[in-house]
């Protein structure tokens, strides 16, 4: 892939998947919320490639959904045509907090699936039109099966994979994949309320990497690390009279 | 969060990750910036305080590959230093005998490698850096602004704030590939001899030697960086899987490894620069082999004309007790930039022991004696457990680096050796 566009550019598992393509001497355009640490990702991307002209940025509020077109024309002005694109901006939210404010809930369902599944639309008529391409965007095992302690976020992942399953369906007579990531348990800032450490934590390099593969790959769906989708191949055979007692 | 020698401390109160190196730092007391966790002992342990994880800071800032000069982090890895600069046709200056160690680690030990003799330590190839203080201040530092800073934070072991950012010179070489020659000795007198010329001929100069063996024996490994084609290591690596209850290092197996080690078929000729300087990076994970009580490392510099070389391995051959890996190298006689770097002209001394409670501590307490009596030091990048009045005789500048140690930073190893409680 020559020619590859992110967004949520400052996600760790983002940064790190840019950093294999920056090595290999791929043309980024790199977008993200916080101007100050996306310049910092670019100066250390164009280190990497050993060429300032490879990377551009652009600073977006990916739920600024006006912004997405002035975004979209930049990117396709810098890189000519879009090989690979990975959406990877998104955020974990309080499930607890999301139960008393109905209003947070529904920002992060914009923030997690709304605004996501608004960049893919776009993106999905260039790919179409230019019949090729890869579309990538983070999910995750949480959009597999509603639970109590994550439903918000599970839900909004949840619409990114069915809208992305008719994406796939759709673009896959013009020559273009369509890649839903679900990773596990991934050590990034994302997670830092969390206690880590154990078998079923990954780091970003590592995620980073499987990405990477699967993008060249044209694959359709990555659980990264792999173990997760026996994980989740069992959860989701769970029958719900039974799973609706369970505290997940 | 462990220390490499497994050794047994409190867990840190708090972890911080800062998000970039423009953050503050956290407002609170009892602050140590930690790298890869690559030291032994508690330099990198800050038990019931706040660790500042530096891993996520790994972002390179600016690199001149017409000058040598780079910029980055303080959380890089010098193996991403290396992967980036060599296929460029440079190196580090200078490098310890690991890569898994990060930018700003690397300075606050001021660490040394196998061409001392040549260039000195680490320290003396920084350009600047910014330091973060608690008091809000960022100071950029280098060997002419805010010098003094700079001498007490080369070297400083993170007490005098927190690094966010270096710039360091690099040196020029021809590719990966290194020339290497090794030699066998069967005395000290010999090894003296035989380093003498190797320093004056090669770039690095190190030596193993068998510590369980009454009249000292080892190879002398020299080293000078060289053009030509080298093989690329496989990228495959070795992994201790798992801590076993106890240590396999024993005097048997011990003594069994020496013979073998010392009688292999010595190397001569072109090598790829990984398994000249970093053996030991090869097996992942290799501290485990101690055991689950973890192990010390003993590394003492000796200063010159004194036997006291002589005495320390006559006590641990004496001793049983004792390590696969025990290196002896020369440092030579280029001043250390900061007020508490750990070289100084003389015999350094490097041994691993495995942690065998009051065995290990009656064994350490003979070594401080001669060590104390020949006026040298230990490593505090090592050390787990040294007396305080040992580090206080070793470090003469020890009351000027005092008064540039930040109020808000301490570690464990601070608190001890300062006996603060």
């Amino acid at each position: 892939m020559k020619n590859i566009l992110v967004i949520g550019a400052t996600s760790a598992i983002a940064e790190h998947c840019a950093r294999r393509w920056a090595t290999r001497g791929t043309k980024l355009f790199l977008v993200g919320r916080n101007a100050e640490r996306l310049a910092m990702i670019a100066d250390d991307l164009r280190v990497r490639a050993g060429s300032a002209d490879c990377i551009a940025t652009f600073v977006l509020d990916a739920n600024a959904l006006a912004s997405h077109q002035p975004m979209l024309e930049a990117a396709l002005g810098f890189l000519g045509q879009l090989d690979g694109v990975l959406i990877a901006h998104g955020s974990l939210p309080d499930q607890q907090a999301c139960e008393a404010s109905v209003d947070m809930m529904l920002a992060e369902i914009a923030n997690n699936g709304v605004s996501v599944i608004a960049l893919a639309a776009r993106l999905a008529n260039v790919l179409e039109a230019q019949r090729s391409g890869c579309l990538a965007a983070i999910g995750s095992v949480a959009g597999d099966r509603g639970r109590q302690s994550n439903y918000t976020y599970g839900a909004a992942k949840a619409l990114v994979d069915r809208f992305f399953e008719g994406l796939r369906n759709r673009l896959a007579p013009a020559g273009v994949s369509v890649l839903l990531i679900k990773p596990g348990f991934v050590d990034t800032p994302m997670t830092a309320s969390f206690a880590k450490g154990g078998p079923l934590w990954a780091t970003p390099e590592r995620v980073a990497g499987e990405i990477v593969a699967a993008m060249d790959s044209g694959r359709q769906v990555l659980y990264t690390p792999w173990f997760w989708r026996w994980i989740m191949l069992i959860i989701r055979h769970i029958p719900e009279r039974i799973f609706m007692r369970m505290k997940l | 969060m462990h220390c490499w020698g497994n050794l047994d401390f409190a867990a840190p109160r708090k972890i911080v990750r800062p998000v970039s190196r423009a953050a503050a730092l956290p407002s609170e007391p009892l602050l140590l910036a930690r790298g890869n966790g690559r030291s032994y002992g508690d330099v990198c342990v800050n038990s019931d305080g706040t660790l500042i994880d530096m891993r996520g800071l790994d972002r390179f800032i600016a690199f001149d590959a017409q000058q040598g000069v780079l910029r980055a982090e303080a959380g890089v890895l010098l193996a991403d230093i290396l992967a980036l600069i060599v296929p460029h046709g440079w190196f580090l200056p200078v490098t310890p005998g690991t890569r898994f160690i990060t930018l700003g680690g690397a300075i606050a030990n001021d660490v040394h490698g196998k061409n001392h003799h040549r260039e000195g330590t680490f320290g003396r190839h920084v350009r600047g850096f910014e330091l973060l203080r608690s008091d809000g201040q960022r100071l950029q530092c280098s060997p002419d602004d805010n010098a003094e800073l700079f001498a007490a934070t080369v070297g400083g072991l993170g007490l005098t704030g927190l690094m966010s950012w270096a710039e360091i010179s690099l040196r020029p070489i021809h590719g990966p590939a290194i020339y290497q020659r090794q030699q066998r000795f069967r005395s000290l007198h010999e090894f003296f001899e035989l380093n003498r010329q190797a320093e004056i001929e090669s770039e690095h100069a190190v030596a193993w030697i068998d510590c369980l063996s009454a009249n000292p024996r080892g190879i002398l490994i020299a080293g000078d960086h060289c053009a030509g084609e080298v093989s690329v290591p496989s990228k495959k690596t070795l992994r201790v899987p798992l801590t076993p209850p106890f240590s396999p290092v024993n005097r048997a197996t011990l003594g069994a490894f020496n013979q073998a080690y010392f009688h292999r078929p010595l190397a001569q000729g072109r090598v790829h620069y990984a398994p000249f300087f970093y053996p030991l990076d090869g097996i992942l994970d290799w501290n485990r082999l101690y055991g689950r009580a973890g192990f010390f490392q003993y590394q003492c510099v000796l200063p010159e004309g004194s036997d006291a070389l002589a005495e320390i391995l006559r006590v641990i051959a004496r001793s049983g007790e004792g390590s696969l890996l025990a290196v002896l190298k020369t440092f030579g006689t280029i001043t250390s930039p900061g007020l508490l770097s750990f070289p100084m002209p003389g015999a350094n001394l490097a041994l691993d022991f495995p942690h065998r409670g009051a065995t290990s501590s009656r064994l350490f307490e003979r070594l401080d004696a001669v060590v104390a009596a020949a006026g040298g030091r230990l490593y505090p990048a090592k050390d787990a457990r040294m007396p305080p009045a040992l580090f206080r005789s070793g470090y003469p500048a020890l009351e000027r680096f005092c008064k540039f140690v930040d109020p808000a930073f301490s570690s464990s190893f601070w608190r001890r050796v300062m006996e603060q409680s």
